[in-house]
């Protein structure tokens, strides 16, 4: 922004250049990035980091403590915990972002065309949003992969479409007071078509709402993705994912207990990221919480 | 100012657009005739609710989809019936052959993008203009509206502008493809009064050099004096005289407009010497069986409030009240 932009005192820029203010502003966003860029560091550098191969069984190792040549242990087939885990962040991690960017892309664009279109249009999709949404997450996800078969790409699918909803109904709010707007009333006096008006001129001023909740349901997405791999409908093993892992060490828990606990730590660790990640940008996005 | 040569660009007869309350459909315009010539300003002065914006957004087909209908009537520009078009066809007229300012400029303009695209937007839809061309395009035009250092403020944002700056830019967009039909719904209503002036002159010296025909709806008097040269008064729905703008504020004929011109402040009058008009605009779902104005008029006689007035022509004038018509028969 250049000095104009003071010297007006206008009300902040909508869209992505309000949550880039937003997130210089915040701390707590701060914190959370830090520790959510780590996570991704660590998930991309596994090959450089991983002291051995993930897949790489040692029945003569098996269920080791974490000691000098094994930093977190090994597993039943005694294979390295941190390899596994470093792995499993790059799935994690993949199906987490994949899942969120389609639940973003389809759920943005239904609550858009919904809010836009109102009538019919809108209480149909809204209805079937609704529908999805008295589900509890888990159980739709459970439902989706046992009917579409586990794997990488349906887990995707189970957790995106449990997610959808919720970003349907984030679109669509701003959109009925955006279409209300002086701007778009103007692009359709532009003879503008519908769906340039909702692409070009609604969807980059609710992109701010959209980012922020995305980077909230990633870590329910993530959360989600643990909970299917943990009853078996995740990735196929030997693959490793958090969830699996978890399952995995659930069942030598009292013998090895690091086994469930460090890829569980690293669970947390991620969606506390995206937690402190998402609360500060709302906080500091919203208009209601920004003046005090 | 002499009569346009008799050359309508935009022609609207017998137009009905209607709103629905619950079951029933209540006309918001009823019957309404206008003309509008080549190269000539007509305004359209009336009260909140007497249907003027109605009328601009039924002439674009804006209305909302639901609960709202045009049930009769034509819009012809250039002799062809807009409201035969397709929904695609009528997107190929908005913003290419007619162009609309609305009265909000704060909101005008869409927070997330440069003024210079959002310019360049509808050359390049309508005209398909490369990035390039559509950007030169839009620079021209943002110095034709006087936008100061138009060359470096298009990269700008609309928060970083003005109201006064803003209407500038949405005048620029609405003559992106040299409209030959400009809407103008209240213009400059949301702006400082010394700015009001700058733009209602920079709008006539545009439509000076663009060739174009102006409809401004407004329900101020001094920009009707400031830029039109024919006034159509409207009242519930209906146009209720309609006159050269020197011969209206002259001598305005219609109880109406006389009520409305007393109703205004004028900087050589003292306003304390204000007529506000009694009682209201009749709501659409109440209309009186005969002249709509006749429950506020002190002229009323007991044929007013049974049988509706047509519109009577007098020359260049046309009005529509059965008491003036017989005073000007008699006389």
């Amino acid at each position: 922004m250049t000095a104009h932009a003071d010297a007006a005192a206008p009300p902040a820029p909508a869209g992505a250049s309000a949550l880039a203010h937003a997130f210089r502003s915040n701390r707590t966003s701060w914190a959370g990035a830090v520790l959510l860029a780590a996570v991704v560091l660590a998930a991309v550098a596994a090959p450089l980091l991983a002291p051995a191969d993930p897949l790489q069984q040692d029945i003569l190792a098996r269920l080791g403590p974490p000691s000098a040549e094994h930093p977190l242990g090994t597993d039943t087939y005694g294979r390295d915990v941190l390899s596994r885990l470093l792995y499993g962040a790059q799935i994690s991690l993949t199906v987490g972002f994949a899942a969120i960017v389609v639940a973003v892309a389809v759920g943005g664009t239904l609550g858009i065309v919904a809010g836009y279109a109102g009538g019919l249009t809108d209480q149909i999709v809204m209805g079937a949003m609704d529908v999805l949404l008295s589900f509890p997450t888990l159980l739709l996800g459970l439902m989706v992969v046992a009917t579409l078969g586990p794997s990488l790409e349906n887990l995707i699918v189970a957790i995106a479409v449990t997610e959808m909803a919720p970003f349907a109904r984030i679109a669509r709010a701003p959109t009925l007071v955006l279409k209300e707007q002086g701007f778009v009333e103007a692009g359709r006096a532009l003879g503008f078509h519908p769906v340039r008006i909702m692409a070009v001129h609604i969807l980059p001023n609710l992109i701010a709402e959209l980012a922020v909740m995305a980077s909230l349901w990633l870590a329910a997405a993530i959360r989600t993705e643990a909970a299917l791999s943990f009853i078996g409908l995740g990735v196929k093993p030997p693959a490793a994912t958090w969830g699996g892992m978890i399952r995995e060490g659930f069942e030598t828990m009292l013998d090895a207990p690091w086994l469930a606990l460090f890829p569980s730590l690293a669970v947390l660790a991620t969606v506390l990221a995206l937690n402190l990640l998402g609360d500060g940008l709302r906080d500091a996005i919203d208009p209601k919480l920004r003046r005090e | 100012m002499t009569r346009p040569p008799e050359d309508p660009v935009l022609a609207i007869r017998g137009l009905r657009t209607e709103f629905r309350s619950g079951r029933t459909w209540y006309p918001a315009v009823r019957g309404l005739d206008l003309t509008l010539y080549r190269n000539e300003t007509l305004a359209v002065v009336g009260e909140s609710g007497s249907g003027k914006s109605v009328t601009a957004l039924s002439i674009l087909r804006l209305l909302p989809e639901s609960g709202a209908r045009i049930a009769a009537g034509r819009i012809e520009l250039e002799g062809r019936d807009l409201l035969r078009l397709s929904e695609r066809e009528m997107e190929r007229v908005r913003g290419d052959r007619i162009g609309m300012v609305f009265q909000e400029p704060m909101t005008a303009l869409n927070p997330t993008m440069r003024i210079g695209d959002q310019v360049a937007e509808a050359l390049r839809i309508h005209r398909g203009l490369d990035r390039a061309a559509a950007r030169r395009e839009a620079l021209a035009l943002l110095e034709e509206v006087k936008l100061p250092s138009a060359a470096q403020r298009m990269d700008e944002y609309p928060h970083q502008f003005s109201g006064g700056m803003r209407q500038r830019v949405v005048i620029a967009m609405a003559l992106a493809c040299r409209p030959q039909v400009l809407l103008a719904d209240e213009p400059t209503t949301a702006l400082d009064v010394t700015i009001q002036a700058q733009v209602l002159g920079l709008l006539d010296e545009l439509k000076r050099s663009h060739g174009m025909s102006m409809l401004v709806i407004t329900h101020n008097l001094g920009v009707v004096a400031l830029i039109a040269d024919r006034v159509a008064v409207m009242y519930a729905g209906q146009v209720v005289e309609e006159a050269p703008v020197r011969a209206l504020f002259a001598a305005p004929r219609h109880p109406y407009t006389e009520a409305l011109l007393r109703a205004t402040p004028r900087v050589d009058e003292d306003t304390a010497a204000l007529a506000p008009i009694p009682g209201q605009v009749p709501s659409i779902r109440a209309m009186p069986a005969g002249c709509a104005f006749a429950p506020r008029c002190p002229l009323r006689r007991p044929r007013c409030e049974a049988e509706a007035p047509p519109l009577h022509a007098d020359g260049e004038r046309l009005l529509r009240c059965w008491v003036r018509n017989e005073e000007r028969i008699a006389a």
